[in-house]
């Protein structure tokens, strides 16, 4: 049996790459290392009767195209918007987000009326980047040292996209992409937590501190999103992430998709310069005209293509490729809801992001931390309890809580993460949770502490970046993963690439992998019935 | 206050009058408050307010105090008109742009001394109010909650001041007067949105019930009614006059930059003083005036008698080249009008045409209708100037 494509990994986008190629009418199974799938999306039962959301934990950036095409909420998907949060201060107080404009604009002035008014001139601004960038998203870079007529038109659509702005507008756009997060915030605002809460953003995933120039640009990556057709908005995944993965099989599986699970993936089979399958830990083979790595791009040619089948100064750049990780995750079964000292009961904040590092002072400092090797002594936490809107994912009255965590770097001072680094980094955690609220370490009834090292091991993703490599501007478009094959292509004929590593990189977001299909796709010669990128209003 | 997210907006200090008073229960979201749209009747609402007394609650307006020795340079920097020309009690109206020349947003400016002005808009502009006062010895402070505002319109409102006790008789068009009122002084200006007779009167939060209580006690005989927003829409239509993100969108907010509109283009160009020295948006204004405009403000009559609401509007039937921003069938004037964006030459010329899509019985009736460019206000009866005001 030789399928038309074998796809390595079924994380989101090796599944919607798939999906999509089953619909076209190819043969295609994707090997999946674990024993369940989802990569990063993923939900586990680690503690009976709790469902975690492992790694990913909140969902605003999928694609709703994909969503339309592939059909996942008929396939069971559903999206809860979940309602703003709060940054609890040292002093014993808070600021809240709203997603009532007034109840916002109100909230913000007990803490700066100017940068109560200053908020929609902010929102309007990024609304404004965002408008430009997103309909990248969902198109194949171009090659600009290419003369295809193909390459030469994506130019032509980038170039239209700049030639519609005002002069003024290109040197904010420039600068923008440029700048740091604390500086661009600067320009708006004055109050240290409102900047602490609104930066927030531009540091997730990303292996920059606030202050780091570039960091803006990570920000417009995560607000990109929509949900529902609302620019921005975010929502749980009812059920956990492991949902969107889920309704992303059955999909494909409804395609007539096959899985393998359970067996990773010893080598790409590579004969003439030409990819012919896999060959799956303990030596069998799966073999198929196509073989496309969902993997990152470290991983697929360090670790699983024999170097002397590519180009060297292509080795050279994927080895370059900036992966470093930065974060880290707690996941944590509540036997009850904790409890905020500074938060009212039944706030709505309970059921939003709740966020204890209140000024971008700090967040630096955090981030100073990483520069020498330490996870952060004082850490940045961006805290969920999804369960609070969607009690499927525990027995009634307990809570999972997802705590995501910067910074951790990927070796601790150049070793190796030990348990020990582990459980400290853990520890300090939660018990800065614990500050804020009195007795929640009582009430955990099992907790998943995941570093890099974890994340490496378990998702494969390589140093532990969540984005499958950094999210700087040197590394993004038609330099994603690296220069010369950002179209999903690689140096080896029939070896694909369709996970966050490519443009327009990370997030669970599916546009790298309905791209990486639809080039395939195009390349085959086949027709689907891909949506096109919805206009932006 | 950490728990104003029970209550997303807010309640004027009148909300206990007019939540009692709101028989069809018809609420709108004005600026962070709840403000009643239509208490009972929006027809007889609209009348009383060209034929009667009529009275509506003004708290949501955003206000602005600016005091200091530099106010009045401030100012003048801060908008297009001379705000030095404007004597101590007197009001006008006026318009700040940002650099480009762009209108941030419109207001009426109050002179109550020499060195303190009330200003009064639609949207928020606290940072950008802020960041013009570098270098002036001047305090600029939000006070939208510290006042409770009321505008009484109509041809018998100077009636039913004189017979609360407030005698107004000479007070002469954009003029204010300060007197007591239950031993606490308040302000009443010759002002409004309705192009008719009016006063706006300004209390504290605390005057707001009884002064409330004192005017539909003293209105009584005049038929004075409650109004709501439906019904002062109308009638602002009818004077001309434009909305903030209604008929145009404020600069600092528009997220395609082809959506900013200049003085010029919005008609207001006459409040412009060039002489009085720089002002933000001066140099792009000159540089404007020499270069042309793109777009017009315009009144239009449009035959028939069908509301042009959201219409297109053609040059010749053919090409596109505005669009109605507000429009009504005109009770007072018989007329059917709209305020409308057009781009510059066709303001000018008698080639207009709307495209109306007319509602009837859950169809639509696509209608092509001519429209001629018009004299703005549509109705300004010599009423609302007259000094003293006529006994009706």
């Amino acid at each position: 049996m030789i399928y038309d494509a074998v796809i390595i990994g079924a994380g989101h986008n090796g599944l919607v790459t798939g999906a999509y190629l089953a619909r076209a009418g190819m043969k295609v199974c994707i090997v999946e290392k674990n024993d369940w799938i989802g990569g990063a999306a993923v939900s586990r039962e680690l503690y009976p009767g709790f469902t975690y959301s492992n790694c990913s934990y909140v969902s605003s950036l999928f694609r709703p195209e994909i969503m339309r095409d592939l059909e996942l909420p008929k396939h069971g998907l559903q999206i809860l918007p979940y309602e703003g949060g709060a940054v609890l201060t040292r002093d014993g107080g808070y600021l809240a987000m709203f997603r009532d404009h007034d109840a916002n604009r109100r909230e913000f002035a007990r803490h700066s009326p100017r940068d109560a008014e200053a908020y929609d001139r902010y929102s309007r601004d990024i609304l404004r980047h965002c408008r430009f960038i997103r309909p990248l998203l969902m198109r194949t870079p171009p090659d600009p040292s290419s003369f295809r007529p193909r390459d030469l038109s994506e130019l032509a659509f980038l170039g239209r996209q700049m030639f519609d702005l005002s002069e003024t507008r290109i040197y904010e756009m420039i600068r923008f992409w440029t700048m740091s997060i604390s500086d661009y915030l600067d320009e708006y605002f004055e109050n240290p937590v409102i900047k602490a809460y609104l930066a927030v953003s531009a540091i997730i995933g990303t292996a920059l501190g606030p202050m780091s120039p570039g960091s803006a640009y990570v920000l417009l990556h995560h607000y990109m999103g929509d949900v529902d057709g609302n620019v921005g908005a975010w929502g749980f995944a009812r059920g956990g992430m492991g949902s969107i993965s889920r309704a992303l099989g059955a999909s494909f599986a409804a395609a007539g998709g096959e899985i393998r699970a359970g067996k990773g993936v010893e080598r790409i089979l590579v004969a003439g310069g030409q990819a012919k399958g896999v060959v799956l830990e303990g030596g069998d083979e799966v073999l198929g005209h196509r073989v496309i790595s969902n993997m990152d791009v470290k991983r697929t040619f360090l670790k699983h293509v024999d170097e002397a089948q590519l180009p060297a100064g292509f080795v050279k750049k994927v080895r370059n490729f900036k992966t470093r990780g930065s974060s880290g995750k707690l996941n944590i079964a509540l036997d009850a809801a904790p409890r905020f000292t500074a938060l009212p009961d039944g706030a709505p904040m309970y059921r939003g992001d709740l966020h204890f590092t209140d000024s971008i002072e700090r967040m630096e400092r955090a981030y100073d931390d990483w520069k020498s090797g330490r996870f952060s002594r004082d850490p940045f936490q961006d805290v969920m309890i999804p369960t609070m809107i969607d009690p499927t994912m525990t027995p009634p009255g307990k809570h999972f809580m997802s705590c995501f965590v910067q910074y951790a770097p990927p070796r601790i001072a150049g070793a190796e993460w030990t348990d020990a680094d582990r459980d400290a980094f853990g520890q300090t955690c939660i018990n800065q949770i614990e500050t804020y609220a009195p007795g929640f370490k009582d009430l955990i009834l099992h907790m998943e502490v995941r570093t890099p090292r974890e994340l490496e091991a378990e998702v494969g993703l390589t140093e532990g970046n969540i984005f499958q490599g950094e999210l700087t501007f040197d590394q993004l478009l038609f330099n994603r993963p690296v220069p010369g094959y950002a179209q999903y292509r690689s140096p080896i004929k029939d070896l694909w690439m369709c996970g966050s590593s490519t443009h327009p990189g990370g997030g669970v977001m599916g546009a790298p992998g309905r791209n990486a299909a639809a080039e395939v796709l195009r390349e085959a010669r086949l027709g689907s019935d891909m949506s096109d990128a919805y206009a932006v209003l | 206050m950490k728990d104003h997210f029970h209550t997303p907006l807010r309640q004027t200090p009148f909300h206990p009058r007019t939540s009692a008073l709101n028989r069809l229960n018809q609420w709108g979201a004005w600026a962070g408050y709840t403000t009643a749209l239509a208490f009972d009747d929006e027809a007889m609402e609209y009348t009383a307010i060209r034929n009667g007394a009529s009275l509506y609650d003004l708290c949501p307006m955003v206000k602005y105090r600016i005091t200091g020795p530099d106010a009045a340079a401030y100012l003048n920097r801060l908008t297009i008109r001379n705000a030095a020309k404007l004597s101590v009690g007197g009001v006008h109206y006026t318009v700040w742009c940002d650099d480009a020349g762009k209108v941030l947003d419109d207001g009426t400016l109050f002179r109550h001394g020499a060195e303190d002005f009330m200003l009064c808009c639609q949207e928020r502009h606290l940072p950008w109010l802020l960041d013009s006062a570098t270098g002036y010895e001047v305090q600029v402070r939000e006070v939208t909650e510290e006042v409770a505002a009321l505008s009484l319109q109509g041809p018998c409102s100077a009636a039913v001041l004189q017979a609360a006790g407030f005698d107004m008789c000479n007070l002469r068009p954009f003029r204010m007067a300060k007197l007591g009122f239950e031993g606490v002084e308040i302000t009443i200006s010759r002002t409004g949105f309705t192009g008719d007779l009016g006063y706006e009167i300004w209390a504290t939060p605390a005057q707001a019930l009884p002064l409330w209580d004192a005017l539909m006690r003293a209105g009584a005989p005049w038929g004075i009614r409650p109004i709501g927003t439906s019904a002062l829409n109308l009638a602002r239509i009818e004077a001309g006059f434009i909305i903030t993100n209604m008929d145009f969108i404020p600069a600092d907010q528009a997220v395609r930059e082809d959506r900013a509109r200049s003085p010029f283009e919005l008609s207001l160009d006459w409040m412009i003083d060039w002489e009085k020295g720089h002002f933000t948006g001066r140099r792009a204004l000159l540089a404007e005036k020499a270069r042309g405009s793109s777009w017009a403000l315009v009144g239009l009559d449009i035959e028939g008698n069908v509301s042009a609401e959201g219409s297109l509007i053609y040059h010749n039937r053919k090409t596109e080249v505005g669009h109605v921003t507000a429009a009504a069938w005109s009770p007072a004037t018989k007329r059917n009008i709209a305020l409308a964006q057009v781009r510059r030459p066709h303001h000018t010329g008698d080639t207009l045409w709307v495209e109306v899509y007319a509602l009837r019985e859950l169809q639509y009736h696509k209608l092509m209708l001519r429209a001629h460019v018009t004299e703005r206000p549509f109705f300004a009866p010599a009423r609302r100037r007259a000094t003293p005001p006529g006994a009706f």
